[in-house]
């Protein structure tokens, strides 16, 4: 994976299949404490005790169309790489938390790449499922709801050109807010 | 800061055009392998390529562009599936933006299947 944001869309998509009605995502840049913390809340089935002991392991997943399952593994690995660190935490029945600390300045840190469009995407291809999304950078931070958008929206549905188009938009000019436009 | 009054505004103007479309047997259903063998081999883009593309080119009535999991051949995303109603399905591999813009004016404007981006095809790529 070329960017920390392929990582975030691959391991929400696995928050969308444990049957999530929320999935909250949050992209913390501190320049002060020279870290990216990037967090994924589901509320999805959850996961029993064996199964968080494995998930890491790059030769155990729960699909049957193939025996590796790389997701996870990509990511602890392009944390820990930079001196950060990953953990995963997750209740059967409540919901799983993962979260990827990357040292900010590390050579080694891939870039966050293209936020807006992972989720973009996660937003407008999981009609049924809520996002919730937080980008903070130093002090500044903005966030998206999507059951804020859901109560305006009545019933439209995301994926009607002119309210995709608003959704990128929305997180576009936002980011750029936040961050200066600077890429991070 | 773009603001939700911006998202009403949108939602006001579009009152009463909602249910238009409607999904039935017609339907063609363009669907993009989206696991982690399929973003990590390029297919973010392929998806926003041609969903972009089937709405400029107001084919929204009649094709949906959605996205699923593995498909099972991981080497030869990203995958991109066509299922047209009473047709075989139609599998292109190794795709790409460009290649994703060739297959919406050839197969989904046109009709003609691009036989060289197919599996079926796949024993000439080396």
């Amino acid at each position: 994976m070329p960017e920390i944001s392929l990582n975030v869309l691959d391991v929400a998509e696995n928050s969308t299949r444990a049957g999530a009605s929320l999935v909250e995502i949050r992209v913390l840049a501190d320049s002060a404490k020279d870290t990216l913390t990037i967090q994924i809340l589901d509320d999805g089935c959850g996961m029993t005790e064996e199964q968080i002991a494995h998930v890491t392991d790059p030769f155990f997943t729960t699909r049957k169309t193939r025996k590796v399952g790389l997701g996870v593994p990509f990511f602890k690995y392009a944390a820990e790489i930079t001196g950060g660190s990953f953990s995963i935490t997750s209740t059967v029945g409540v919901g799983t938390t993962v979260t990827a600390v990357f040292v900010l300045s590390s050579i080694d840190r891939m870039p966050l790449g293209d936020m807006t469009s992972t989720i973009h995407s996660l937003i407008v291809y999981h009609p049924d499922t809520d996002f919730l999304y937080t980008y903070q950078h130093d002090g500044n931070s903005f966030s998206l709801d999507t059951r804020e958008f859901r109560e305006i929206l009545g019933g439209v549905p995301f994926d009607v050109p002119e309210i995709s188009q608003y959704i990128r938009e929305y997180l576009e000019e936002n980011k750029t807010e936040v961050d200066g436009g600077v890429p991070i | 800061m773009k603001s939700l009054e911006e998202l009403k505004a949108i939602r006001a103007k579009m009152q009463g055009q909602v249910g238009l479309r409607a999904e039935d047997h017609t339907h063609t259903r363009v669907v993009v392998g989206m696991a982690t063998c399929g973003i990590a081999s390029g297919a973010r883009p392929v998806l926003n390529t041609l969903a972009d593309e089937v709405q400029k080119r107001n084919l929204t009535d009649k094709v949906s562009v959605t996205q699923t999991g593995c498909i099972g051949l991981c080497k030869y995303e990203p995958i991109v599936e066509v299922l047209e109603p009473g047709k075989p399905k139609i599998t292109y591999i190794k795709m790409n933006p460009e290649k994703a813009l060739t297959v919406v004016e050839q197969h989904l404007v046109r009709g003609q299947v691009v036989e060289e981006y197919t599996l079926s095809a796949a024993g000439d790529i080396k």
